[in-house]
């Protein structure tokens, strides 16, 4: 029995089977939605654009890694999902080469440069969305035609403007809009298998859900307007933020009540944006603005240690 | 508030493995080969050995006397003669002086002097049983059981509360233990009550041991002193500051004792040993290990008197039917993993635990990706992924404003995380500098205030 070879370590001894790149391959699956019916609803065009993204992302992150003589972490699957949201986020009818950019951007600026996974202050995608709308803003706001003789106003526009929309083809998503945000129905149910799986949960998406609407019930001089606020709801890129890039661990604070607070800034920024603003749209620009102050939220809500006042959390 | 009883926030729910022992009745194994006792089995100044090299001893009969108020004497479990006095390893990796017995197999006991009944006690006399019978906490700490049943104000103390949560994954010796002798767990309840005259007696168990639940509520439902409480069923329930807030809502801190809050925890082990100290006036001999895991041919709950070597209690239980890849001398969650099967069965010690696979070796830790879960598990309510960050630092200073020293060790934030970092580790080494830290300081602050007068 002398011969037992028995490993030494600090406790715990067991793990948990969830690893980062589970739960990054369950958010790749939980877009698959809203990938699918993107592809659905603007064509060929959208499943290009996927294609390149997620390749220009796993392969900047690779190339990145190699020339630094870094160990490679695209096996995390982190790359993946920054390249799919990131083509969630283009309009179909941009150049082939707008998601080169748009993922060389993600990664080596946003992400690498600034220490790679966990690291990153900023959503690698939606960075890259910003980024791109300031470089390209006539492709990236131009909208495809999808045949409903609308000739590529987005929903939110045409609500801007005061034009009638067709609340139930924003639900399932047959409008105008980037490739992964028309649907409500695709994006909430790839959400709630996040939520079932544990991998996200409503605090933020709730929070800033909520706050939005009662921001625009108060400011957009509609009141109580049941289809406007479902319009609000249902139109650009509310949920697809609110579930899958409000959401993101590494941009979003760690503690609980910080999430609810990160929520409710998003919320009435969103709200601020698209009522105030010249543009419909003002998801993106909320939610990195609200990345920016997480470090502050985090700050300030910092839990009490059990037996120090915080044991009731 | 209400709705915060008889549980805490955060914690998880590990494969429990205490199906491979759970159904297997208490067995008692006696020693074959030489038992060997480390004085420092407990918290506290080492014992002192009163016995010398070539001397016969009895079963029960003591072999190291306190070394302090703070210390605990030791008994030998077996009759024998002093074979050397020596340094040995113990389950930490540790030398520590060691006394070591040959058994000579006839197991001739003392006579220990005959029991009064309890009602003709006085306090001072039950709390000098514990304390002549060598009782610490057996749950793994291992803090003199007397001194706990000592505060400076006995009536303050509203609580006496049995843990018999067990809620380390695998371990199943303190439910054998309320199952086969549950009047000895309530007759060790009754003794501690006996010091303490505004208290009330809570016997916690977590609500996966139905049956022991039913059991001691039975037994007890006459006695208007006791109270069973079913608690859920959640890693960590049994930690001390856990257990407080869940069955009486009382929340301590690092700094504090549980009498701090009127309360006074012992574990099942414990109260059956305080039992025996001060009913039957027998030494604390034994104890419940279990031998288990999955590369063990028969799982097993032993009673095994304590000095006998790991070997033993392998052999004991059908040996290996696999190679064990780890050895934990505990449970998985807080034990200590071990790499040699020469060392002795200390008070401390609940199980022993042979596995086939690693975790901690098969996953390889990467970054962190920030997704709080060690944040949403932590018992402390501290934030586990920071202070392993202030720790890799060593940034002393943030790491205790962050409440670095209210971390129970319990090894969640470890268990959960995906990027399998090991934070309890850094954590935990982290405390340990701060603490010996602490203790420099304050006894310079006391040598500089000496100067001073
Ligand atoms: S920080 Fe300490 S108390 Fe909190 S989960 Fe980790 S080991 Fe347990
Ligand atoms: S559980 Fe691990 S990955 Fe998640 S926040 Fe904590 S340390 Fe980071």
């Amino acid at each position: 029995m002398s011969d037992l070879r028995l490993k030494v370590s600090s406790n715990p001894h067991v793990r948990s089977s969830v690893t980062t790149s589970q739960i990054m391959a369950a958010v790749v699956i939980a877009l698959l939605p809203a990938a699918g019916f993107g592809i659905y609803n603007f064509g060929i065009w959208a499943l290009i654009h996927i294609l390149i993204c997620v390749a220009t992302t796993v392969l900047t992150e690779l190339l990145y890694e190699l020339m630094l003589k870094k160990p490679i972490t695209i096996g995390d699957m982190s790359a993946v999902v920054t390249g799919l949201l990131l083509a969630l986020n283009l309009p179909a009818s941009a150049p082939w080469w707008i998601g080169i950019i748009g993922g060389v951007f993600a990664i080596l600026i946003v992400k690498m440069l600034f220490g790679g996974i966990g690291q990153n202050f900023m959503n690698p995608a939606l960075g890259a969305r910003c980024f791109l709308i300031l470089s390209f803003t006539r492709i990236m706001t131009d909208f495809p035609d999808i045949g409903d003789g609308l000739s590529g106003a987005t929903p939110l526009g045409q609500i801007k403007a005061g034009l009638p929309v067709n609340i139930m083809n924003m639900i399932i998503g047959r409008t105008s809009g980037t490739i992964g945000e028309t649907s409500m129905i695709a994006i909430v149910i790839g959400a709630c298998f996040l939520i079932l799986l544990g991998v996200i949960d409503l605090r933020i998406p709730g929070s800033y859900i909520v706050s939005f609407v009662l921001f625009i019930i108060i400011f957009s001089g509609h009141g109580f307007d049941g289809a406007y606020i479902s319009a609000q709801l249902a139109g650009g890129g509310l949920m697809l933020g609110a579930f899958f890039m409000a959401t993101d661990y590494t941009t979003r604070p760690i503690t609980k009540i910080g999430q609810y607070l990160f929520g409710i800034f998003l919320g009435i920024m969103t709200g601020i944006f698209r009522i105030f603003g010249p543009s419909a749209e003002g998801v993106s620009y909320a939610i990195i603005l609200g990345n920016l102050i997480v470090p502050l939220i985090e700050k300030i809500t910092y839990p009490k240690a059990f037996g120090r006042g915080g044991e009731r959390i | 508030m209400f709705m915060a009883r008889y549980t805490f926030t955060g914690g998880i729910h590990p494969n429990d493995g205490k199906a491979l022992s759970k159904d297997k009745p208490i067995r008692d194994y006696l020693p074959q080969g030489d038992l060997v006792y480390p004085c420092s089995q407990h918290i506290g100044a080492p014992a002192k050995p009163v016995v010398a090299k070539g001397d016969h001893v009895l079963r029960g009969q003591m072999i190291a006397e306190a070394g302090g108020f703070v210390s605990a004497s030791m008994f030998s479990s077996v009759s024998g003669t002093v074979k050397a006095i020596e340094p040995r390893r113990v389950v930490t990796g540790d030398l520590i002086q060691s006394i070591i017995i040959e058994n000579d197999n006839e197991y001739k006991e003392v006579e220990y002097s005959d029991p009064v009944p309890l009602e003709d006690m006085t306090k001072q006399e039950i709390i000098d049983c514990v304390r002549n019978a060598g009782v610490v906490g057996m749950g793994g700490a291992g803090f003199p059981t007397h001194v706990k049943l000592s505060p400076k104000d006995p009536d303050k103390i509203d609580y006496c509360i049995v843990n018999g949560a067990e809620c380390e994954p695998y371990l199943t010796s303190d439910y054998r233990r309320m199952l086969e002798e549950p009047e000895k767990v309530v007759s060790g309840l009754k003794c501690m009550l006996a010091l303490f005259d505004n208290a009330r007696g809570i016997i916690a168990i977590e609500d996966n041991k139905k049956d022991c639940i039913s059991l001691i509520k039975s037994i007890v439902k006459d006695d208007p002193r006791i109270f069973v409480k079913a608690l859920k069923t959640k890693y960590p329930q049994g930690a001390e500051r856990q257990m407080i807030y869940a069955t009486t809502g009382r929340a301590i801190n690092s700094s504090m004792l549980p009498a701090d809050a009127g309360c006074i925890v012992d574990n099942v082990d414990t109260v059956v040993a305080i039992h025996n100290a001060v009913i039957n006036r027998q030494p604390l001999m034994e104890r419940i290990v279990t031998v288990t895991g999955d590369a063990i041919a028969d799982p097993c709950n032993f009673r095994v008197h304590i000095g006998t070597n790991y070997h033993e209690l392998i052999d004991a239980a059908g040996g290996f039917k696999e190679d064990p890849v780890k050895i934990i001398s505990g449970g998985p969650m807080m034990g200590f993993g071990i790499f040699e099967l020469d060392l002795p069965t200390t008070k401390t010690a609940s199980a022993l635990l042979c596995l086939t696979r690693d975790d901690v070796t098969a996953f390889k830790s990467s970054a962190c990706i920030n997704c709080g879960r060690c944040v949403e598990v932590c018992p402390g309510r501290v934030m586990p992924k920071v202070l392993a960050e202030c720790a890799e630092h060593y940034d002393n200073e943030r790491f205790v404003e962050l409440g670095g020293m209210e971390c129970c060790e319990c090894g969640c934030c470890s268990f959960v995380c995906p990027s399998k970092r090991p934070l309890t580790q850094s954590i935990k080494s982290m405390r340990k500098i701060e603490l010996a830290e602490q203790k420099k300081r304050a006894a310079m602050a006391a040598a500089s205030g000496e100067e001073k007068k």
